[in-house]
């Protein structure tokens, strides 16, 4: 108990600053309180940063936010919201929101994200990251919304491309033509989740190699890595879900290094929620990715000696 | 930017989508919604019910991860039956998953199959006040030393301030027993108790705790809890209770955290 040491009077003051840890270049995985105590007597782990789903923090008090203060205290942090229900027609909730910006204002960490997709219709809650047709109407209201989050988080916002099941017969515009489009009206980035895209190109029939092609990659401001798994669809074709309940599959590291030999070392994060390994294997799967940012840096910097000399 | 004027869902252009494709993510007796498809014309049928699954299994596992006592008493088939009833008949209105199943111990003393156990109900109801205790806000608990600092005469008239974790609920079975053994992981042997038992949940520092109380004690404190003065609690819970001790109460509260504040009554 008194590792996690709670500093609730600088905390009333509005005094709590963390320290202004660095993230470029660092690959990171999914901050699960099982791993805490692993975690802080982890001497090896001394670089990588942690990304935590926003809504875990949302109450009030206790060990949660005990927790996320003694790894923010260490580590960069990723603060990632599962429930905003950005792609959604509905206006987002003021609430919520509200509880968000707080969260960025508290942990100050240095990414923030959302997805593109919905979860709440009307009063429902239906905790999935469901899929939104792309066409003018959505590309607007979904502009409409980031707007409104960055405006109350004073910041840049990363969406993260999603995993995909089904289309929408009344899409009239490419999931990457969307993001595109997005990424100019709002100024937002980008999470690119190298899993969704291949996840969503086996579903779908398309090459993950041309989406990657048209998505904007520039704009990228961290990477999502995840495991998936395999199922069927109606005619007995492949179809893949991401489960985040294993290991990085071998065709999305290398689509990954594809993405980074490009892109340069983007801050990286392995995501792994269910079927949680003890933390030496999820770190394990963090260092894969570490090795690769860290192969490209070197690379990047001989470019730039090269372009100088 | 600002808030826009905006048409109700399912009016507004390309707002259907939700409207179109909610149903029959709790009703497994929909078909698949026609705006859908896979890809070059494939069928969606197994895509939809990826998302159905998805939601419904996340619920249920939501569910369970309130209520683990009640999963392990009923068997875990038992618990996913009961939670997908559930589900579907009240799914989540918040996007905080720790305020899911606030309805549950109610549904519980409804459903059905579980009427042969009767305390099933009071055991959900300790563990979600044990939840919100987990995530109640912090406070330093009263200290004994603040207390003892009142002089003896004042006692009888000072009101408590509860700490924000502090949950008491009443049970009129062994409630208490049957959750504290089934929240540990030893074997479960048989309970010889058929009382009635009174459950104090705090959270003094970051661990919850939940005590079950003696006769009469849980009056006390919930006469305390809501603004009775310290006579008026321990009076009401003498004449309810001949065994009520006072002294072993207020040892009770300290030790528990379950008090954050003292001040004079009025």
């Amino acid at each position: 108990m008194p590792v996690l040491a709670i500093h609730t009077q600088s905390r009333v003051s509005g005094d709590l600053r963390f320290p202004a840890h660095r993230i470029e270049g660092l690959a990171g995985t999914s901050f699960k309180h099982e791993h805490l105590s692993s975690i802080l007597v982890d001497e090896e782990q001394n670089r990588g940063f942690f990304e935590v789903h926003a809504e875990n923090y949302m109450g009030a008090g206790g060990a949660p936010h005990a927790a996320l203060t003694r790894i923010r205290e260490d580590h960069p942090v990723s603060l990632h919201g599962v429930c905003m229900s950005i792609g959604g027609p509905q206006p987002l909730d003021k609430t919520h929101l509200a509880r968000f910006a707080a969260l960025v204002e508290r942990y100050e960490p240095q990414l923030v994200s959302e997805h593109l997709a919905w979860s709440t219709h009307s009063t429902t809650y239906y905790n999935d990251l469901l899929p939104l047709p792309y066409t003018e109407a959505t590309l607007q209201r979904v502009a409409e919304h980031i707007d409104e989050v960055q405006e109350i988080i004073r910041r840049p916002l990363l969406l993260e491309n999603p995993s995909t099941y089904l289309l929408f017969r009344e899409s009239t515009m490419s999931e990457t033509a969307f993001i595109r489009e997005i990424v100019k009206r709002t100024g937002c980035g980008l999470l690119l989740d190298v899993n969704n895209v291949f996840v969503s190109a086996t579903n779908h029939g398309f090459s993950a190699l041309d989406y990657l092609a048209d998505y904007p990659l520039d704009h990228v401001g961290e990477i999502h890595l995840a495991g998936h798994a395999a199922q069927e669809d109606d005619e007995g074709d492949l179809l893949l879900i991401d489960s985040h309940d294993g290991p990085v599959a071998d065709a999305v590291w290398k689509l990954f290094e594809i993405v980074i030999g490009r892109c340069g070392p983007i801050p990286t994060l392995v995501e792994w929620d269910s079927a949680i390994p003890e933390w030496p294997v999820l770190k394990a799967e963090a260092k894969a990715a570490q090795a690769i940012l860290d192969r490209h840096a070197a690379a990047f910097r001989r470019e730039r000696l090269n372009a100088h000399a | 930017m600002h808030t826009l004027e905006r048409e109700p869902a399912g009016t507004a252009s390309g707002a259907g989508y939700c409207r179109d494709f909610t149903p029959g993510l709790l009703d497994p007796a929909r078909k698949t919604p026609a705006l859908v498809t896979g890809p070059n014309g494939k069928a969606a049928d197994k895509r939809f019910n990826v998302y159905r699954n998805n939601v419904t299994v996340s619920l249920i596992n939501a569910l369970a991860a309130v209520y683990p006592a009640v999963m392990r008493i009923t068997g875990e088939p038992f618990f996913r039956a009961m939670a997908r009833f559930h589900v579907r008949e009240t799914p989540p209105t918040s996007p905080l998953l720790f305020e899911y199943g606030r309805d549950f111990p109610d549904f519980i003393e409804r459903y059905e199959y579980a009427q042969s156990m009767p305390w099933l109900a009071d055991v959900a109801r300790i563990e979600r006040g044990w939840l919100d205790a987990y995530h109640a806000a912090d406070a330093a608990a009263l200290s004994p030393t603040e207390l003892a600092a009142v002089p003896p005469d004042r006692l009888g008239d000072l009101v408590f301030e509860a700490h924000p974790a502090t949950r008491i609920l009443h049970s009129g079975y062994p409630a208490v027993t049957i959750f504290s053994v089934n929240r540990a992981s030893d074997p479960v042997g048989p309970i010889e108790t058929t009382v009635a038992e009174s459950a104090l949940v705090t959270r003094p520092m970051l661990e919850v705790e939940v005590r079950r109380l003696a006769p009469g004690v849980g009056l006390f404190l919930g006469g305390l809890m809501a603004g009775e003065t310290m006579a008026s609690a321990a009076a009401a819970a003498g004449e309810a209770n001949a065994d009520f001790d006072l002294a072993a109460a207020i040892r009770v509260m300290l030790e528990a955290g379950a008090f954050a504040a003292i001040r004079r009554g009025e």
